[in-house]
């Protein structure tokens, strides 16, 4: 069937089987193969999407769920050429070594700058708990999202 | 102008290739996609021993678009090279199954759907044999199901004037333990996964590896192809941790062959079910370590006994023991010492690489020893190492006399001085008063880069060129799997050139354009690739200086030279291998001589607080001091550092691989649990600096060496904590109550 999609302020028309995974669709119609698969399973994190600003793992939702949603992925993070606050900071910090769960992480610490910029570092490894990265050991992430709350849009 | 530029050595600097990451925009190999690409998929064992008969496809299903590919299409020999040429690429018909999860076809079709569904339609039929799981079963043989004896490899040396058994005679004290140490999965976050293609009769593959060459050589004996008829291209690399050393090699055997066959691209990712059922893992390993003591507290003789489930092929486990025996005594000063180790084959998955490579099997080993021997001795456990460490001027356990970078007391004055400052914040223990609390140290050391004469074998070779548009291009076939060598490379290139860093260009890692300069493994690509960069580096500076000197351009940056360099000349490469330090001896046959080139040195101290009613445990403290030589970049060194703690934590404290039948039964990340970031301590991390003369600025491998202490550390802190001896890895909660609630062992604080 067509569902109709709103990624990173497009509207997208795309034919699919409505329990198509969100993931699929973003990354094989739409081409926005920044969000990651790491599992498949909702363990690992990597696909996470916002969704009405909400983190989601992209690759249970099916695609028929997100239909009249408001969908961010990594792709939409940096304002023309200049990085988003987060961004910036995980490359200041060493907060990404593969990169592979990078986007993910990015995503959520992007909307947490808007719901929670008081978070402490307890309450970001928390609301982080969903991603997995094997390569950081976290700490250098953590540093980094302290960072970007603490001095937002100067950071970058 | 000359340009004046401060070295960014010893400077914290972003990744190089960070932008594209944190943008999404890193194009890791499930992001590409070719025109008329085929999906394939593996079909796989489902016994752990037997016969291979034949395989059965549902006549109601339509095959019309679906490919199938056994054995049968192999061109030549089927093998997947590698140390022993035991394994094969896929089991033929007829063949003998070895292990769950076996490769014993391929399938292909136009869409993923069709793959998926067409997997459900075919089965093999096979005769079951009996399967062998035990390594001591192996060792008895009580079925043979390799050579003549099981043992895929074993390595024995002795050094000292008296007979192993006289000299524990002769101690004090002698300390026999029993140590197990579990599988672990890598858990890359990004599986394993190739794309293939043939073009007339050269083959392609891109994927997600740690070493293109083993690949490139795997592929040319498989098809009997020259080296310049396999292409092979490293996609930026979502982690490896030695998963992705050689089990790359098997995948795109299988995506090529299946390439050959459809006549088109063909693409294979592997599900996370898949990689974790059916790929490498750490060799789970049995240690006897006896340990004999003088009165003095200074150690007189070592005897070691290391026992490896190698699983049902060599695969590089002859590679991996060689480092586990020459590890199994630690940094300790011994008279006498005897070790023998063996990998034995069982029906399990092959083991293999994973970091630390041998080492933390035996540093759990013999730093819970150390531990035991100085609670014996009731002295503090730093006062044991300090009586018994390795000092610039002593011998190890091979013969080999260490004249420099040697950091033992550096390390272990950082970590007992900074567990005298406050801690950092503690995470909350759950609910619950009733806790125990310990501390546990771990005292260790790994050698940096390869033993013996490997590297004088393996002659790595790169090129640096400078370009027309003057950037310098670095070719070599490292690759970055997110430890961050491009960023190191780039920083030792331009301040040999002495140019920006945006003025370097890291060549992908991509067999028709960059040379054989090694595998990414063993903690080299800093210290003995890094080291072959600045040589390379210094070369085209020079030329290019001479080239200027002749020139009215004397004052002119590099940069600007090479421009003009390459309008009269075109590009400037110049090459350069590897070359054996004459002043390093080693004798394979032995075992004696220089074991590495140098040694990084660390000590882990932790305290921990165990859950009485849960027997979960908090690492409330953990403390790293880590000798790296000279940190080129210390972002990343400090990131190596902490992301190795965090696997070894993980090993020690909750990854669980589970063999049922020989099949691995938690085969999903759900089961397999890895510490996520509430799991993970916030972490104090010392980088200790004591330079190796011919390392780049000095600098060693950081890559593994944390990976191999904090497991004792936690077991030494339990120790400490419940007066239980923790001898096993992991320690699990139910293990922990299990040993807490065992009558009978009440007041073993070692």
């Amino acid at each position: 069937m067509k569902i109709e999609l709103t990624v990173n302020n497009q509207v997208h028309t795309v034919e699919a089987n409505p329990v198509s995974r969100l993931l699929d669709v973003l990354r094989v119609e739409l081409g926005l193969t920044g969000t990651k698969e790491g599992c498949g399973e909702g363990e690992c994190g990597s696909c996470t999407v916002l969704m009405d600003g909400q983190p989601v793992n992209s690759c249970l939702l099916p695609v028929a769920q997100a239909m009249n949603r408001d969908v961010r992925t990594i792709e939409s993070l940096k304002d023309n050429h200049r990085l988003h606050p987060v961004q910036d900071a995980l490359l200041q910090f060493g907060g990404g070594q593969c990169g592979i769960c990078t986007p993910g992480i990015s995503l959520i610490a992007a909307s947490l700058m808007e719901s929670e910029p008081d978070a402490s570092r307890e309450r970001i490894r928390t609301l982080l708990a969903g991603n997995l990265c094997r390569c950081t050991g976290y700490q250098s992430i953590v540093d980094a999202i302290e960072s970007a709350l603490q001095h937002g849009e100067s950071a970058s | 102008m000359s340009q004046s530029l401060r070295s960014s050595i010893g400077q914290v600097t972003p990744r190089v290739d960070g932008i594209s990451q944190v943008c999404g925009a890193a194009k890791y190999v499930d992001d590409y996609h070719m025109e008329g690409m085929f999906y394939g998929r593996t079909v796989r064992s489902q016994i752990p021993h037997g016969v291979f008969e034949s395989l059965e496809l549902d006549d109601a299903f339509d095959w019309s678009d679906v490919y199938v590919a056994t054995a049968d299409d192999l061109p030549g020999p089927n093998h997947v090279a590698l140390i022993c040429d035991d394994q094969p690429a896929l089991v033929p018909i007829g063949g003998t199954i070895k292990h769950f999860a076996e490769p014993l076809a391929v399938i292909a079709a136009p869409t993923q759907e069709k793959v998926e569904a067409a997997f459900l339609h075919l089965s093999a039929k096979v005769t079951e044999l009996i399967p062998l799981f035990d390594p001591q079963d192996s060792l008895s043989k009580k079925i043979v199901i390799h050579g003549e004896d099981n043992i895929l490899k074993e390595i024995q040396f002795a050094r000292g004037e008296q007979d192993i058994e006289q000299a524990l005679a002769a101690c004090d004290l002698v300390i026999t333990g029993d140590y197990q140490t579990g599988a672990q999965e890598q858990m890359y976050i990004e599986p394993q996964g190739v794309v293939a293609w043939w073009q007339h009769e050269t083959c392609f593959v891109l994927g997600s590896m740690q070493c293109p060459y083993f690949v490139h050589r795997a592929l040319k004996e498989l098809y009997g192809l020259d080296d310049d008829q396999v292409v092979v291209k490293q996609a930026v690399t979502g982690g490896g941790f030695g998963g992705k050393e050689e089990y790359p090699s098997i995948l795109a055997c299988h995506a090529t062959l299946m390439a050959r066959k459809v006549g088109h691209p063909v693409k294979m990712i592997y599900d996370r079910s898949e990689d974790i059922l059916a790929t490498t893992k750490r060799h789970p390993a049995q240690i006897r370590h006896r340990l004999g003591i003088m009165a003095d507290g200074t150690i007189g003789a070592m005897d070691v006994d290391l026992l490896f489930d190698g699983g049902a092929y060599t695969t590089l486990s002859p590679s991996v023991l060689s480092r586990a025996v020459i590890h199994a005594c630690g940094p300790y000063r011994c008279p006498t010492v005897n070790v023998r180790g063996r990998v034995v084959a069982t029906n399990h998955p092959p083991h293999g690489a994973f970091r630390g490579f041998g080492a933390p099997q035996c540093t759990f080993a013999y730093a819970r020893q150390m531990q035991k021997a100085a609670h014996k001795l009731e002295i503090e456990p730093e006062e044991f190492h300090r009586r018994n460490m390795l000092r610039v001027g002593d011998v190890t356990v091979t013969g080999q006399k260490l004249k420099e970078s040697v950091a033992s007391e550096k390390v272990l004055d950082a970590v007992l001085q900074q567990a005298r400052e406050p801690r950092p914040q503690v995470p909350s223990v759950g609910n619950s008063s009733n806790v125990a609390r310990g501390q546990g140290l771990c005292f260790y050391f790994q050698g940096s880069g390869f033993s013996g004469n490997r590297e004088s074998v393996i002659k790595a070779r790169l090129s640096v060129a400078a370009m027309a548009d003057g950037t310098f291009e670095v070719r070599s076939a490292a690759t970055d799997i997110g430890q961050g060598a491009q960023t190191i490379f780039a920083q030792l290139a331009a301040t040999e050139l002495g140019v920006q860093l945006s003025s370097i260009v890291i060549c992908n890692a991509d067999s028709s354009r960059v040379p054989d300069s090694g595998p990414t493994v063993a903690s080299r690509t800093c210290m003995t690739v890094g080291a072959l960069v600045q040589q390379a580096a210094q070369k085209v500076r020079e030329e290019l200086q001479r080239f200027a000197a002749e020139r009215p351009l004397e004052n002119s940056g590099l940069s600007d030279i090479a421009q003009v360099y390459c309008v009269e000349h075109g590009e400037l490469e110049h090459f350069v291998t590897f070359e054996p330090d004459p002043k390093l001896n080693w004798d394979a046959a032995t075992f004696s001589g220089d074991a590495y080139p140098c040694y990084g040195w660390a000590a882990c101290l932790t305290e921990i607080a165990v859950d009485l009613d849960t027997y979960e445990v908090t690492v409330e403290r953990l403390i790293h001091a880590i000798d790296v030589g000279q940190a080129i970049n210390p972002m990343i060194v400090k990131g190596q550092i902490e992301g190795a703690t965090l696997q070894a934590l993980g090993w020690a404290l909750c990854e669980n691989v589970v063999y049922q039948n020989g099949q691995i039964a938690s085969g999903r990340l759900a089961d397999n649990v890895i510490p996520t970031f509430v799991d993970a301590p916030e972490m104090e991390t010392l980088i200790v600096e004591e330079p190796y003369s011919s390392g780049p600025h000095g600098a060693k491998g950081v890559g593994e060496i944390p990976i191999d202490g904090p497991a004792a550390a936690i077991a030494n802190a339990l120790t400490d904590a419940l007066h239980r001896s923790f001898d096993e890895v992991p320690m699990l909660p139910e293990r922990i109550a299990e040993l807490v609630n065992q009558v009978g062992r009440q007041g073993d604080r070692t």
